[in-house]
């Protein structure tokens, strides 16, 4: 065993498998692709540009608040989600869900996601003259402005955007799951069938468009509010002006971009 | 000094992984595979790219004007059409295709107006289970235009609690005058001319007999069902399913 | 998505305890990546058990020299496939050279492999083996002689001037080689360390609680391979050297314990948020792998019988049996501090309330057959290395190409140039 021959084996190996073709049929893809998005100056902006005629990802900073108090836990967002973004209809993969809190008198909290239904899902203690406040709280990707999951990413597949989305490159995406284990908000998941990191991109296809992502387009309540952060005249704008706003997990210091109004406490 | 003959040899295997190794790098790979700059706006490119699922409340106002312009204008104003017709971009690009469902069964609207401790105080919300258990939400609430129903509000002044428990039974929807004929010098001194009450089985029957002609009254066999009793010492009319 | 899968998973929610985030339910770094530290902490470790004779100058374990070097590279090889096939795309693993993300810790796993095992391990082997390999060129035939020719890169020159160059260059390397391997697994630690998602993993000092427990591992198993391996060539054991080593191993256990019992208050005197969650995950999950496997049967009961191995004066066969059951108990314990902190870090929910289940699969391919093969797998290819390259240094005039390479296990056939 000496350098030459770890040398021939792995060139053996790169050659091997057709691997060298697969490389080149790819790179193709990629030129073409750069071509369309804006020739010689390739970018965010330029291949979006492209897509939209308007839409100028430099120019927004995206975000999403919620109202706890609006929220009335009927999982239209949740179900919305799932259709929109194609996500496993199994109560184990989810780019949004609800938990429900209570809080009993002596302080102790009873969490569940009411999207999962399992054994030990207890009942939750309703009109008893013991609990002090319940309320939903919707969850989602947070698009970290200073993102854990896109520093650990070895490959550098997922990345933020210039509006402030964090998204995943399904096409470079090794599946390692070390963003997984970085994300404090237990908000990424490994696709079943494709293998490789998933989670809420705040339906970026539907934001390009000028539309809203679909939780915040079916909630009943407006208990969610998408919006631009850079003007003046966003919804979001004006409900952190109008409220006082909590982030999850502050001292992570991962600077999310969901905000929320009312949030309790006891809420991780 | 003289390079010894091993470090000489060494020194050319090294000088060929380390040729190849940049080589490959900065030479052979194009840059397409190892730019994260063209990989993310291809990224960018294929995520724009993916199809709309939900088209959007304005573009469902295109074409339905009327029934969008009642929903804005009534306690539903902030719901958008697909919160409960579903998803309808394939319908939205051609009429034919993909038209959306309209939830019409019971099981419908408690998904968010149906008692829940942890929502919010002031979110109208009732018990599905006592709450006029037979029929369906639309019987009464038109979902487009929302409004607690109004149907016996004359009588509603002086006998409130009927009102209110009749309201969210499964006898909402009738009239008061149905089963009491009221004289109208009832309303200047109540207490002079009281309105008439039903009298015997046959009144109930006239629905709930088998073969009459109300559907959705529930039918039993006047001739069987309850002996001699009359219907109302067991069932109170106002809340007919609460067994009084 | 298949039925099966679901089941499994609707199986795994039934064993949810309290709250976890719905996305929790799965555990996704399986077995293979607790055998991954755990083969890489015997590399760090077998390597700087053998740059103890080459810097430090202890001439007592001098014998086991090679060996450790030969491991170090056996175990090395095997390393990254763990991660390989861990991994939801293997067949994309390449991206990781291509476009390493800079800010990962886990992309520079590709850099500080390929630094380690080609500048360091490989280099310091070839010098240290150069000279026996020509020498067995000269003696060998047919192919076994352009084996060790293109082994030996064709170099023909032992006189004393190049062999004294050979033994400087062997103690640069070795300087550079000692932090490098300090990075190997220290820079592994670092991937769990630096997970501020996660308080078990979140700590400075897991990277120096790898190292120290990396190198216990790797002393042990040497040790073990030095004591299986004389036993099967029939070799007397040289107690001096077998003494020196396990009184290393002493002092490494004792600076690792200490280590970790010093995580182990500052967590619990801090008492942070996740403390309570720790605990319960501690009582329950944790109970068998933590508290008996690893602290007990993995430290205290070594140490134990290290300690009286040393104290009360014993023969040579009872000293043997003595270090050879300790480093047995050792290795099941370091395994088990691999788990705890893998396999631990993902029982609780990062919402701090609830703990998960882990179902160790053992067919597929991160499952446990997987896991046995990649444990085994080094040991086969150490048998091959060991048949090939000889694990002493050779007479100056080796006449008789069979005497040199010994068959080290009597499974292992002779020779093919020994008849001709």
């Amino acid at each position: 065993m000496n350098k030459r021959e770890f040398l021939k084996s792995l060139l053996l190996l790169l050659h091997a498998g057709g691997f060298v073709g697969a490389l080149a049929r790819w790179a193709g893809a990629k030129e073409t692709g750069g071509k369309e998005g804006e020739g010689k100056a390739p970018g965010g902006a330029d291949a979006k540009g492209e897509a939209n005629g308007k839409h100028d990802p430099a120019r927004h900073w995206y975000g999403m608040g919620i109202e706890i108090d609006k929220c009335i836990g009927c999982s239209r967002c949740v179900d919305a989600c799932k259709v929109e973004n194609a996500v496993p209809p199994e109560p184990f993969f989810f780019n949004t869900w609800l938990e429900r809190y209570v809080i009993a008198k002596d302080g102790e909290a009873v969490v569940e996601s009411i999207n999962v239904k399992g054994k030990s899902s207890r009942e939750m203690r309703q009109d008893d003259g013991e609990v002090i406040r319940s309320f939903f709280v919707p969850k989602l990707c947070n698009q970290c402005a200073n993102p854990p999951c896109v520093q650990v990413c070895p490959v550098g597949a997922t990345f933020s955007t210039k509006d402030g989305v964090v998204l995943v490159d399904a096409n470079r995406c090794i599946g390692c799951g070390y963003c997984i284990q970085a994300c404090p908000y237990g908000a990424r998941y490994l696709r079943p069938e494709s293998r490789i990191a998933q989670k809420c991109f705040f339906c970026y296809h539907r934001v390009a468009q000028g539309l809203l992502p679909a939780c915040v387009e079916v909630c009943p309540t407006q208990a969610r509010i998408f919006g631009d952060l850079r003007s003046k005249a966003s919804r979001l704008v004006r409900f952190t002006r109008m409220n006082k706003i909590h982030v999850l997990k502050p001292s992570l210091n991962t600077e999310p971009k969901v905000y929320y109004a009312q949030l309790d406490g006891e809420v991780r | 000094m003289k390079i010894p003959e091993q470090v000489r040899r060494l020194g050319l295997v090294i000088g060929i992984i380390v040729v190849g190794v940049l080589g490959t790098r900065f030479f052979l790979i194009p840059r397409s595979l190892i730019s994260d700059e063209l990989h993310q706006a291809s990224t960018v490119q294929r995520e724009v790219a993916k199809p709309v699922k939900f088209a959007g409340s304005s573009t469902c106002e295109g074409c339905h004007e009327e029934v969008s312009g009642r929903v804005r204008k009534g306690y539903h104003k902030n719901l958008m059409c697909e919160g409960c017709h579903g998803a309808a971009a394939r319908h939205a690009e051609d009429p034919g295709q993909g038209k959306p469902f309209a939830p019409r069964d019971r099981k419908f609207c408690p998904v968010c107006h149906s008692y829940d401790a942890s929502r919010p105080t002031g979110f109208p919300q009732i018990n599905p289970t006592a709450h006029n258990p037979v029929k369906p939400c639309i019987t009464c609430h038109n979902p487009h235009d929302p409004v607690p129903p109004k149907t016996i509000e004359a009588c509603s002044a002086c006998h409130p609690q009927i009102q209110r428990t009749t309201a969210v039974s499964s006898h909402a929807l009738l009239k008061c005058t149905t089963c009491h004929v009221v004289p109208a010098q009832h309303k200047k001194t109540p207490r002079s001319a009281l309105p008439s009450k039903p009298e015997g089985r046959e009144f109930c029957g006239t629905c709930h007999a088998k073969g009459a002609t109300e559907r959705d009254a529930p039918k039993v066999d006047l001739s069987t069902h309850g002996g001699r009793f009359l219907c109302w010492q067991c069932h109170y009319p106002h809340l007919p399913e609460g067994r009084g | 998505m298949n039925a099966e899968r679901v089941r499994d998973l609707y199986e795994l929610l039934d064993q949810v305890t309290g709250y976890i985030y719905p996305n929790e339910i799965e555990i996704r770094w399986s077995i293979l990546i607790v055998v991954y530290p755990y083969l890489t902490g015997l590399v760090a470790g077998a390597f700087i058990l053998a740059s103890l004779v080459k810097v430090f100058k202890v001439k007592e374990v001098e014998p086991t020299y090679r060996l450790s070097l030969l491991t170090a590279l056996a175990f090395l090889l095997v390393a990254p496939l763990p991660l390989l096939f861990h991994l939801g795309r293997p067949e994309r693993s390449f991206e990781i050279f291509l476009t390493p993300n800079p800010r990962s810790a886990m992309a520079m796993f590709g850099f500080v492999y390929a630094w380690y095992l080609m500048a360091v391990l490989l280099l310091e082997i070839w010098f240290e083996f150069r000279r026996d390999l020509v020498l067995l060129a000269r003696a060998s035939r047919g192919l076994l002689k352009w084996v060790y020719r293109v082994l030996s890169l064709f170099s023909t020159d032992i006189s004393e001037a190049a062999l004294v160059f050979d033994r400087r260059a062997i103690r640069a390397i070795t300087i550079i080689g000692i932090p490098s391997a300090f990075l190997l697994h220290g820079y592994v630690g670092f991937i769990f360390g630096s997970v501020k998602a996660n308080p078990w993993w979140s700590s400075v000092l897991m990277p120096i609680v790898f190292l120290m427990s990396a190198i216990v591992s790797g002393i042990a198993l040497v040790i073990f391979l030095y004591m299986v391996l004389t036993a099967i060539r029939d070799h007397p054991i040289d107690m001096r050297c077998l003494d020196t080593m396990v009184s290393y191993l002493f002092y490494a256990i004792i600076v690792d314990f200490s280590l970790e019992a010093l995580d182990f208050i500052q967590r619990l005197y801090e008492s942070e948020e996740s403390v309570k969650i720790l605990g319960t995950l501690i009582t329950s999950k944790l109970f068998l792998s933590l508290l008996v496997l690893q602290i007990l049967l993995g430290m205290l009961v070594p140490l134990g019988i290290l300690v009286i191995a040393r104290v009360w004066t014993f023969n040579d066969d009872m000293r043997k049996l003595l270090y050879f059951a300790s480093v047995i108990l050792i290795q099941v314990g370091i395994f088990s501090t691999r788990w705890n902190v893998v396999i631990g870090g993902q029982l609780f929910s990062k919402s701090l309330r609830g703990l998960m289940a882990y179902k160790m699969e053992v067919v597929s391919i991160e499952g446990l057959l997987a896991a046995l093969v990649l444990l085994v797998l080094p040991f086969i290819i150490l048998a091959v290395m060991i048949r090939v390259l000889p694990t002493e240094p050779l007479e100056d005039r080796v006449t008789v190409p069979s005497k040199a390479p010994a068959p080290e296990s009597p499974e292992i056939l002779p020779l093919p140039t020994s008849g001709s």
